[in-house]
């Protein structure tokens, strides 16, 4: 069971906070972010223990986020398990700042990876899946791909090498938000009949939409042999109206205080914690009561 | 070569990667977190041997190395030590994963290369990776290494195993002489003195050890007192050694089946910057491509056997004596 309006208040926030972030940093891909948050939430709260997260814990169940460069969704579902505060996510992309540019588990473990590179997170999910399976540890690995990310050969090393052990504990998402850096994932180098690539790599398939947390819950809990790819139709800029569809908000891009006014407006952020924000610099959504 | 030649690369001695699968097989019982990653040439690393004796702890990957290399990291994540085996220029093309999947979160695994320099021989260029010690070495975390014969291996492996990080670790292709005594001691970071000489220092790694002990030879023959040192660590290197035996000595040659830019002279020449520079000779590949040919011929086109050695040597103390 899932509690699926606990999901979608949190989701508004952490989207909220992962704009702040980018906001503060002064770039950032908010797009991917967007299009990816709801995955990670779900997985956070149903999945993955993070409110129990001990890095000492060798048997725990692990997400790698392949699609490193949208990690502000991540830091931003993590301050929601309270792995980081709120306010660490002003510090993002900056000197010092724990929360770097692409996903580091030396100074955030939980991120599970070190990712940057595309395809390299899949390829250390495979091996944590496969590890699991070696020493009889029953716990899931997940993963997320973007959809460009499938353009990397790695990434087919890997499905090959994940079907060819039979790692049924591993699952992975594919955001399939049809867009990539520069242009639509289509134009640039496309990539279907996508399920039936996967297919014929020998992995399980489920389509679903990647913001429907009941489809989401329904994906994950199938069981059956070889490993599991979910392709998540998800919409770039998902929850913030000026930037679904709009192709200025794909790649890497600076948002600026009149954007996450707006952005912040329309996902419900009270009037006060914006003013804090923009300010003194203060970032806390916590303190109006969404969680009561 | 004739046969009453003394024996070079090729042609007597156990070779380093037949040692490496033996010293895996010997260290399986006592230490049962490692596994032996491996990408379709088991045949040709040594692995082999490990494949048979424990088959469950032999991971084939296939023909991917850059998948091998980043799934390392996640089996070492959750708690196993990888082997990662290849072959030197393989290496070179999963180094962007070796360097963010590996050394950037300094996950704990191994690399072990077979196949470096011109001593693989008859493939040619395309196999020969004279480039591999430079570019791992410029990796935050890792630990370079490239022993000199097969018992150094053995107990090279033994001490990466130990070690607690990401190692990049050469073995060879083929057979080399054993050039260390039996009561020789490995420790990462450590180099060691074979030879002792006051005129000049001879300082290698791998194949090319033997090759200075030979030249040594000549040399005193020629009345100049060379040291040779065997420093199978390029990273940590033995800076405390270098220094010593630049005072000591005043001139130095560095030996390696390497390019001359970036390898163990590169690692030499750094150090000394830092602390007593001395006329440096770097005998090793000049920039440029190998091809095909037997190893000993190679080495000898390309300016690798003793005689060469020698002509370095001579050179660099007529320019320390200026």
């Amino acid at each position: 069971m899932i509690n699926r309006e606990q999901l979608e208040v949190r989701a508004q926030r952490a989207r909220s906070s992962a704009l702040v972030a980018i906001h503060a940093a002064g770039s950032g891909h908010p797009g991917g972010v967007l299009s990816a948050l709801d995955i990670i939430n779900y997985l956070a709260m149903h999945a993955l223990d993070w409110h129990a997260y001990d890095a000492q814990d060798q048997t725990r169940s692990r997400f790698v986020l392949s699609k490193g460069h949208a990690c502000p969704a991540l830091y931003a579902v993590a301050a929601e398990e309270g792995l980081v505060s709120y306010q660490d996510l002003t510090t993002l992309r900056k000197l010092g700042s724990p929360l770097q540019g692409h996903t580091c588990v030396n100074t955030t473990p939980w991120a599970e990876a070190n990712t940057g590179s595309l395809a390299q997170g899949f390829s250390v999910a495979v091996g944590m899946a496969l590890g699991y399976r070696y020493q009889s540890i029953a716990r899931p690995v997940y993963c997320m791909l973007g959809d460009g990310e499938l353009q990397e050969g790695q990434v087919w090393e890997g499905a090959m090498c994940a079907a060819h052990y039979d790692l049924r504990n591993l699952c992975v998402f594919v955001d399939y938000n049809k867009m990539q850096s520069d242009e639509k994932v289509a134009r640039i180098m496309g990539l279907e009949p996508l399920a039936d690539k996967w297919r014929a790599w020998n992995w399980r398939v489920v389509e679903i939409d990647g913001h429907d947390y009941q489809q989401i819950h329904q994906a994950v809990n199938q069981s059956g042999e070889g490993p599991l790819v979910i392709i998540a139709h998800t919409l770039k800029g998902r929850g913030v109206s000026y930037m679904e569809g709009s192709p200025l908000w794909h790649g890497s891009v600076k948002l600026s205080d009149e954007q996450l006014k707006d952005a912040l407006i329309e996902l419900n952020i009270p009037k006060h914690t914006q003013e804090r924000y923009f300010e003194h610099a203060v970032w806390a959504p916590e303190e109006h009561g969404y969680d009561s | 070569m004739t046969a009453d030649q003394p024996a070079l690369i090729g042609s007597s001695g156990d070779s380093l990667r037949e040692a490496f699968g033996r010293s895996l097989v010997s260290l399986a019982e006592k230490d049962q977190r490692f596994v032996v990653l491996d990408a379709d040439v088991a045949g040709g690393t040594g692995t082999h041997h490990f494949r048979e004796a424990y088959p469950q702890r032999f991971i084939q990957v296939g023909i991917a190395e850059q998948n091998m290399m980043s799934m390392a990291a996640g089996l070492a994540r959750v708690g196993l030590v990888p082997f990662v085996t290849t072959f030197a220029v393989f290496c070179l093309r999963a180094l962007e994963q070796a360097r963010l999947s590996l050394a950037y979160s300094c996950a704990n695994v191994k690399i072990v290369a077979s196949h470096p320099g011109l001593d693989v021989g008859p493939d040619g260029a395309s196999a020969q990776a004279l480039e591999d010690l430079a570019a791992f070495r410029a990796i935050p975390n890792m630990v370079v290494l490239s022993p000199a014969d097969a018992h150094e291996v053995e107990l090279a492996t033994a001490a990466i195993l130990a070690h607690s990080g990401p190692v990049y670790m050469r073995s060879g292709r083929s057979p080399a002489p054993r050039v260390l005594p039996e009561d020789y001691h490995f420790e990462i970071g450590r180099g060691q003195v074979l030879h002792d000489g006051g005129d000049v220092t001879l300082v290698a790694c791998g194949v090319q050890v033997g090759r200075c002990l030979q030249a040594a030879k000549i040399l005193e023959q020629k009345g100049v007192k060379a040291r040779v040192i065997n420093m199978a660590s390029l990273k940590p290197l033995d800076h405390d050694l270098l220094e010593r035996c630049a005072v000591e000595t005043g001139a130095m040659v560095v030996s390696e089946d390497h390019n001359v830019i970036g390898g163990l002279g590169g690692a030499v020449a750094e150090s000394l910057a830092r602390s007593r520079p001395v006329p440096l000779e770097f005998a090793g590949v000049q920039d440029c491509f190998g091809e095909s040919g037997e190893p000993d011929e190679l080495a000898e086109r390309y300016g690798l056997t003793p005689p060469h050695l020698v002509e370095a040597a001579l050179k660099v103390v007529a320019r320390k004596r200026g």
